[in-house]
């Protein structure tokens, strides 16, 4: 299954797991199996339209599935995600 | 609570200083235990928010915050929050610090550099609801 590496403030939401196990082919399909899996994450990766919230970044492998093929990018079992945020303020 | 050791709040306020008059900021690690963190060390990453600008905007991509949190992992640590410097304004977060915060949790630390010399430091908690800011408890060195 794919690896998704979870950033430490979202480990609480977790069950303090920094990496978890997931299925799909897609970003957009193992993102939906992780906040299936647990449901409290969910506020914190989407906004209220539903989309990724602007400073949630998914990098597959280290490179930015944005670009990519984004939500569609496809995964390997082997493959391994990372959620990064991007920081901006004034 | 958070504690920064004097390396930490060093780096931080050595930072903010020398990116003057504009803002400078960068990546807080250490160790958490339960509630309690402890800043060892301060990354600074690059500003590239549009220099013309920088004098009250940051920002930091993506890309650079992955190599971030790869050199904290490197070094056993954890990215327990952000820092960045308020040139000339109090250490308090700011309309965009409240718009563009990321999660409950990160200590997001703000010093004050008056004049070029770093001088207030205070850190930051967005509320679980994301309604606010609320003051984190710092212990300095």
């Amino acid at each position: 299954m794919t690896t998704i590496r979870i950033p430490t403030p979202l480990r609480p939401y977790t069950n303090s797991q920094a990496e978890i196990a997931v299925s799909g082919d897609t970003v957009g399909a193992v993102l939906g199996d992780l906040t299936r899996q647990h449901p409290a994450l969910r506020q914190h990766l989407y906004g209220e339209s539903g989309e990724l919230r602007a400073f949630v970044n998914v990098f597959l492998n280290d490179e930015d599935v944005r670009h990519i093929r984004g939500a569609e990018t496809p995964v390997k079992d082997t493959d391994r995600l990372m959620i990064v945020p991007s920081i901006a303020g004034g | 609570m958070l504690t920064i050791t004097q390396v930490a709040l060093g780096a931080i306020r050595a930072h903010g200083e020398a990116a003057y008059p504009n803002e400078g900021v960068g990546l807080l690690l250490g160790t958490a235990d339960g509630e309690g963190k402890t800043a060892v060390a301060a990354l600074p990453l690059p500003n590239t928010w549009a220099p013309d600008e920088q004098a009250n905007r940051y920002q930091v991509t993506g890309a650079d915050m992955l190599r971030g949190e790869q050199e904290a992992a490197r070094l056993g640590l954890d990215v327990l929050g952000f820092f960045h410097s308020h040139p000339d304004h109090p250490a308090e977060p700011s309309r965009w610090d409240h718009e563009w915060a990321t999660w409950p949790w990160y200590s997001y630390v703000i010093t004050t550099v008056a004049r070029g010399r770093a001088t207030v430091t205070r850190s930051w908690q967005l509320r679980e609801d994301r309604s606010a800011f609320d003051e984190e408890r710092v212990q300095l060195p």
